[in-house]
């Protein structure tokens, strides 16, 4: 989050899209609740009519996949009406020309057509946007999980600096993060191009800093992300493969595929705390602590860096994660010595700029928001008060694209996925949780009643849904949240696996999967 | 009786709400949400006032596990460790560094990632290191 979460009950106009956040961000939603009876408009773009949106002053059910023509639709009203911020584009960003040129384009009676919002609608999404003091767009992964997860990321920056509502309190671009360390797990370099604080791998400053820091030989290659890691299994390129504390087989689209990748593997060792379907695949199965077993940090999607302390000790045999990787690195001849998780956080704030002034000591209490570069430093509330990382922030033009896969005859409805209040990602946890698992111990589709009608479905019948990559069995819920045409699971449960049926297509830059949209087809199980 | 409560962060979304582990005897009989948690100030969704029940579940892993005779059988940490260390070693050395991949996880602590990564690089020599923030 550019801003944080404290903020959002003082923005004066919140815009939500692609964000159930009374469901998978309960705490956040609070701040909307608070915000709303503070007077705040709330804006809600959803294709379902999630809980959220009940609250909204207005709602619309874009079309999915349809979100950057949305936005441009809503940036091609503010230009027109002269609702944007002149001052802060010019003082503050570049590029604004070709940007406008491509907004030009998409007057509000061609995004209709496109995304099946209203001109209307369209209309008043930009007047409350635009004219709020400050406005603050919270968005999630029905912003990111598509093909064009950057273009929709980058638009919603574009809407933002248009309005100036960047840099300043209840402003900003504020995903709101689904895990409780993605944040910190990126920050800390568990990604393949970059080392702790986001320093290029293939820089050779940094690969320098870190063969010193390290005192060993750094590759400069940038590494494999997570589809390619599975497509090097494919083709033999890669041969062993370690997974921590993650469930691909169910986690990642297209399961089949990702079954046989993994079948591939010479050596796959994963590491977890419960028995996953992917586990059942390793060779080795490293039993892991839980965060109730163990000290450490965790980062949250406000950047806040917060203590995690061991209340009991880990279970069985199981070990904290920190003592077995270490164990392993010294088996392969590389030492390390480290007598606990206070060491290394100061060996993290010695190499990573932003986590410079961050020590056990001072995370006694509310924790500090990064960056916090030395330890005098009070960590920072909000990002680009004075300036963007690069200097100006750079307005893209860009334009609308299809989403990878659409609906024919063969496969007639759109279905997208998500979270329930009550579970979690895979299920490993909440389905372990009695009295998770209580309020809702199995998957469903929810399909819209004349959909329903149609095809001859009753409430709780059970259904196959097949897309290009499967099929699964499910039951059904028949409701209004959503529109005709569309159906929606979660993703949850391992006996009806969303991620059987989604679209392997990923985001060319960041190989994010579209899981957010794939073609089915919807029949009577037999 | 030993009755302590432990202020820790939640592991399930990336709100980061506080709450204190009340320890029985050493084991985590309740949940008790933080006022001063900045994130949830006293308040707990569904999930987290109920985090402590996965953590005692008799279905956690306890020993580890090694495929033999195409099953997976409980086996000493020794010789777990022994055999993925020997294996990576193996691997690597006929096929070079990038043909081993490491999955962090957004689960794990900032320690914990952080030193899996350094793993990937500096022992084994590999940037194939990422985790589920793309999905």
């Amino acid at each position: 989050m550019t801003n944080s979460i404290a903020e959002v009950e003082d923005a004066e106009c919140i815009f939500v899209i692609g964000s159930n956040t009374t469901s998978s961000h309960p705490l956040v939603a609070t701040r909307i609740f608070r915000a709303k009876e503070k007077g705040a408009k709330l804006i809600v773009a959803d294709p379902r009519e999630v809980h959220i949106a009940k609250l909204a002053d207005l709602h619309v059910q874009h079309n999915l996949g349809t979100d950057v023509a949305l936005l441009n639709g809503i940036m091609h009203v503010i230009l027109e009406r002269n609702w944007h911020d002149r001052s802060f584009i010019e003082e503050r960003t570049e590029g604004f020309d070709d940007f406008k040129r491509v907004i030009d384009r998409y007057p509000p009676d061609k995004v209709a057509e496109i995304t099946g919002v209203s001109p209307e609608d369209i209309l008043r999404i930009a007047e409350y946007y635009a004219s709020a003091g400050t406005a603050s767009i919270l968005y999630c992964m029905g912003i990111t999980q598509h093909t064009t997860g950057v273009d929709n990321v980058k638009s919603l920056a574009n809407l933002a600096m248009l309005t100036g509502n960047v840099g300043k309190e209840s402003t900003g671009v504020n995903p709101l993060r689904g895990q409780n360390n993605v944040q910190g797990a990126c920050d800390m370099g568990g990604l393949p191009n970059v080392y702790p604080g986001y320093q290029p791998v293939n820089m050779l400053d940094s690969q320098k800093k870190f063969e010193s820091a390290w005192n060993a030989t750094l590759s400069d290659r940038v590494g494999l992300t997570i589809p390619d890691m599975l497509s090097g299994l494919m083709d033999g390129s890669l041969k062993a493969l370690y997974v921590i504390g993650e469930n691909p087989l169910m986690s990642d689209p297209d399961s089949h595929h990702v079954e046989k990748a993994l079948k591939g593997a010479e050596l796959l060792v994963v590491q977890d705390i419960f028995m996953t379907p992917t586990a059942e695949l390793a060779h080795v199965v490293l039993p892991g602590a839980s965060f109730a077993e163990k000290d450490g940090t965790f980062t949250n999607t406000e950047r806040r860096v917060l203590r995690v302390r061991k209340a009991i000790e880990p279970v069985g045999e199981s070990r904290t994660d920190w003592e077995i990787i270490q164990d392993i690195s010294n088996r392969l001849g590389y030492a390390m010595d480290y007598d606990g998780p206070e060491e290394i956080m100061k060996e993290i704030a010695a190499v990573t700029p932003s986590y410079g002034g961050i020590s056990y000591d001072r995370l006694e209490g509310p924790g500090l928001q990064w960056p916090c570069p030395d330890p005098e430093h009070p960590g920072t509330k909000f990002l680009h008060k004075d300036g963007f990382a690069r200097g100006k922030g750079l307005f893209h033009a860009i334009e609308y694209q299809e989403p990878a896969e659409v609906v024919d005859e063969e496969y007639p409805l759109w279905m997208t996925t998500g979270r329930v209040h009550v579970h979690y990602h895979t299920g490993t946890m909440t389905r372990n949780s009695p009295s998770l698992h209580a309020e809702m111990p199995e998957g469903y589709l929810e399909m819209n009643h004349r959909d329903a009608a149609r095809l001859g479905i009753c409430q709780g019948d059970l259904v196959s849904v097949t897309s290009r990559r499967g099929t699964i069995n499910v039951k059904t819920q028949i409701t209004e949240r959503v529109r005709e045409g569309v159906v929606f699971m979660p993703f949850h449960f391992v006996e009806s696996s969303a991620n059987v049926l989604t679209n392997p297509a990923y985001d060319p830059v960041v190989k994010i999967p579209e899981y957010k949209v794939c073609a089915v087809r919807v029949e009577k199980a037999a | 009786m030993d009755y302590r409560t432990v202020p820790t962060t939640c592991t399930y979304c990336g709100c980061g709400c506080n709450f204190f582990l009340e320890v029985l005897d050493g084991r985590i009989i309740g949940t008790i949400p933080s006022k001063s948690g900045p994130a949830n100030q006293g308040k707990l969704c569904i999930k987290g006032w109920h985090v402590h029940q996965f953590v005692q579940s008799p279905e956690r892993l306890t020993r580890p596990l090694l495929r033999k005779n195409g099953n997976l059988s409980e086996v000493s940490w020794d010789e777990a460790l022994d055999y993925t260390a020997s294996r990576l070693k193996e691997i690597t050395s006929a096929h070079g560094s990038d043909s081993a991949g490491f999955f962090a996880s957004a689960k794990l602590t900032n320690e914990e990632n952080y030193l899996i990564q350094k793993f990937a690089r500096a022992a084994v020599g590999t940037n194939n290191v990422d985790h589920c923030a793309r999905l």
